[in-house]
């Protein structure tokens, strides 16, 4: 089979046999066609028209390929139920096609014997992916990739600033932060999609808000508390105990460590593998303002997200229980002394980190709902708030966006799959330079 | 349920493959946190860089598999250093943050397309430890049983250079702890300031730590892609440093028979856990499954669950391990 055919090859085919079976040639005799993965290959393109994708082979390794007919539509037979590693062969794409997430270009069906199992390769024109063809740098371009930075950077600094203040009154680096965030998208995701108790199989029956979905503005509400309400109960249970118990610093740093592995691998066993979406504003088509692309979700998470930060912001010089956690950040000694409860102000924190963190993974979910995406950012996040300054709030702010644009603006350079190498790479040189951080005191890091 | 099959299953995987690689890899941790201190979160990344100085060199350059095992000790030095320079004279907890990061982004590099020429991409390398096997002196596809164990003849023949390696490593750890620069490394860990104060360049020595125990790290990375004959960025995930964590507190870090120890007991706990639950009768089997959900991918997740649970617990109740003793114990500094 040739590894790419011509527009009018196709065509011949496409009129001589509708099916694409033919063109399977490992699919075999012993291949039964009761059973098969079937799907249609389509994007939108920037005008909103559906486009058909044809000529694309796929193929499942040991069992058999397929070469997408004129509607996008191919079928690969299978030989029995079961799991099934779909390959689309990326270099058979037409020009300024990509995937929406290049590294998924091979996905699992799971066949069941009832019958075909479809399954979805989401496809974008290259455009949508920030321009990867573009090579020019144009002003456009750098004010669209500056854009992006600074929504990504909002997102992380709602993370950063519970790690980092986590950090600054308990000295712990919180490396459960990552499953905090999963915790909002999969919280976020359960609401949208079964509703209040739905959960629980047995109650999905009544009605809508409780059995079947809420709305996604709710759920990101029902998220965020239940992020607060996950980040007192592991301070309570777990990390309380342990400084009573005169647990070492960097035993339970260990333990978070142990905790993130456990919740991730809890999320995965009860969520599963499988990439979702949520049921609300799940696919936008971005709106156009001065020569800028951005949906009007992002926008308004956007908006959300700087709204929260000034609260935050406010609430941490303004308010009585804020600027106690910032006094027993800056020295928990003193504070002490001075009659503040530090493990109230401890918990208060834990509460305030859990909430951001789930309300930013609310934010991350937007594209895929995936039971690593805390892990997957959790890099990002590190960067930021070392780039801050560990266990400075205002710090962790500054550090996730510049960290956020510094990440957007190295695709100029970089292919955009490594994109987040430059968290690390910002990591490495804010560590070699200015180890305490931008906002940081030099006395916390010898 | 065949008690039988999950016997054979669970005492070969006291002494198997898996149990050669991690414990060497967790030898590597020791030297980096039992023996000095190092909160080294990315030995997956070692690992990764070991393997991938066999693979890049066979795959990209074409040139023999030997002078690839001589490319692995370059790239994790290479690490090492990168690593090391900006975050030892720090706290503790900045080489933890730089290391898991390192890890994680060596495989994301590994597996994309722009470093596809180089590293084979999502597929990696495959069929380049053809000169190792040449030496076998077993027959590769046929069974061997000594005992309670069994393995196939490619494998025995893993085993074999792998105990050795393994046992030499161990060996020449354990003299290397004993001489005045090990008991350097020591000091260092129970109270870095006061070995400053006897003038020992702490940053210099807890370089040299990071990079020996890297260098095992490689080495355990070299033979797991041997064993499996295939470099795949994927199977360094980091959560493998974690489990290698987990090895090291079991069997009591700073303590130089613990990797042994603390591999072959999670192996066989392992192995034996999730080969039971395989064979459950199916009537128990399908209840399980629809209460709690027990399909054979959760079953293969089980072994992540029980990591976490147990790095989460030991670290809390147990720090010096099942069989340490508390004065070897770099969690108790602070």
């Amino acid at each position: 089979m040739p590894k790419r055919w011509s527009w009018q090859r196709w065509l011949l085919v496409g009129l001589v046999s509708a099916g694409v079976f033919g063109a399977s040639p490992s699919a075999g005799a012993q291949v039964s066609d009761d059973l098969g993965v079937i799907g249609q290959l389509q994007y939108t393109d920037a005008s909103g028209t559906k486009i058909l994708v044809p000529g694309v082979d796929l193929s499942i390794d040991d069992v058999g390929g397929a070469t997408t007919d004129k509607d996008g539509n191919f079928r690969i037979p299978v030989p029995g139920p079961g799991e099934y590693s779909i390959t689309l062969d990326t270099t058979t794409l037409p020009e300024g096609v990509a995937l929406r997430d290049a590294e998924r270009s091979s996905l699992t069906a799971k066949v069941s014997p009832n019958g075909d199992q479809r399954i979805i390769f989401p496809l974008v024109t290259a455009d949508t992916v920030v321009a990867a063809s573009e090579s020019n740098v144009s002003g456009r371009r750098i004010a669209q990739l500056t854009l992006e930075g600074i929504k990504l950077g909002l997102y992380l600094a709602m993370a950063a600033i519970g790690l980092s203040l986590i950090f600054g009154t308990t000295g712990l680096v919180n490396f459960a932060h990552a499953e905090l965030i999963t915790w909002g998208t999969l919280m976020a995701y359960f609401f949208n999609v079964y509703g209040l108790v739905g959960t629980f199989g047995f109650l999905s029956v009544l009605p809508a808000p409780f059995g079947g979905g809420v709305n996604f503005i709710f759920a990101t509400l029902l998220a965020t508390v239940m992020g607060g309400v996950l980040g007192y109960l592991l301070n309570r249970v777990v990390f309380r105990t342990s400084r009573n118990a005169g647990v070492s610093l960097l035993a339970q740093m260990v333990m978070t460590i142990g905790l993130s592995i456990l919740l991730r691998y809890v999320f995965v066993y009860f969520f599963g593998s499988r990439y979702r979406v949520y049921l609300d504003y799940a696919a936008q088509r971005a709106n156009s303002f001065w020569g800028l692309e951005l949906t009007s979700r992002d926008a308004t998470a956007m908006v959300a997200s700087v709204i929260i930060l000034v609260g935050v912001g406010i609430g941490l010089t303004k308010t009585r229980t804020g600027r106690a956690m910032r006094a027993v950040s800056d020295n928990k000694d003193l504070a002490e002394s001075s009659g503040i409860n530090v493990e109230r102000v401890i918990s208060q924190v834990w509460i305030l980190g859990g909430a951001l963190a789930a309300l930013s993974g609310t934010f991350f979910g937007f594209d895929t709902v995936k039971w690593d995406i805390g892990a997957r950012i959790l890099l990002l996040v590190f960067a930021a708030v070392t780039l801050g300054g560990l266990g400075t709030s205002f710090g962790a702010l500054v550090g996730a966006i510049i960290v956020g644009i510094a990440i957007n603006w190295s695709t100029l350079v970089i292919d955009t799959e490594l994109k987040n190498m430059t968290a690390l790479i910002v990591l490495i040189l804010a560590l070699l330079l200015r180890p305490q951080g931008i906002l940081g005191k030099k006395q916390r890091i010898g | 349920m065949d008690w039988g099959f999950i016997f054979e299953r669970s005492f070969s995987a006291m002494i198997g493959p898996e149990v050669v690689v991690y414990a060497i890899a967790a030898v590597g941790l020791n030297v980096h946190f039992g023996y000095t201190g190092l909160m080294n979160f990315g030995q997956v990344g070692f690992m990764a860089a070991g393997a991938y100085g066999v693979g890049v060199t066979v795959y990209w350059l074409e040139w023999n598999f030997w002078i690839g095992i001589l490319f692995s000790f370059v790239y994790v030095a290479v690490l090492a250093l990168l690593l090391g320079l900006p975050t030892l004279r720090l706290r503790a907890d900045y080489l933890s943050l730089v290391t898991i990061a390192a890890s994680e982004t060596i495989r994301l590099l590994a597996r994309s397309r722009v470093m596809k020429p180089y590293t084979g991409g999502v597929e990696g390398v495959n069929q380049f430890a053809g000169p190792f096997y040449d030496l076998s002196p077993f027959e590769l596809g046929k069974f061997y049983s000594f005992g309670p164990f069994k393995y196939l003849g490619r494998d025995v023949w893993v085993l074999v250079v792998g105990w050795t390696l393994l046992i030499l490593i161990t060996l020449m750890v354990r003299q290397l702890m004993r001489s005045p620069w090990g008991r350097t490394l020591r000091a260092i860990r129970e109270d870095e300031d006061a070995a400053r104060a006897l003038g020992k360049n702490a940053y210099f020595f807890k370089m040299q730590s990071l990079l020996l125990g890297g260098m095992i790290g490689g080495v355990a990375g070299v033979i797991q892609v041997i064993q499996k004959a295939s470099v795949q960025a994927d199977t360094f995930n980091p959560v493998i440093t974690f489990t290698i964590w987990t090895i090291l507190i079991v069997g009591g870090p700073g303590r130089i028979w613990s990797p042994i120890v603390g591999s072959s007991i999670y192996w066989t706990l392992i192995v034996f856990i999730e080969n039971t639950l395989r064979q459950l009768p199916p009537g128990v089997r399908s209840t399980l499954e629809d209460t709690v959900q027990l399909s054979d991918f959760n079953i293969a997740m089980l072994r992540f669950i029980l990591v976490g649970l147990g790095l989460l617990l030991l670290a809390r109740f147990r720090p010096q391990g099942i069989f340490g003793s508390r004065e070897e114990m770099a969690l108790d500094r602070r």
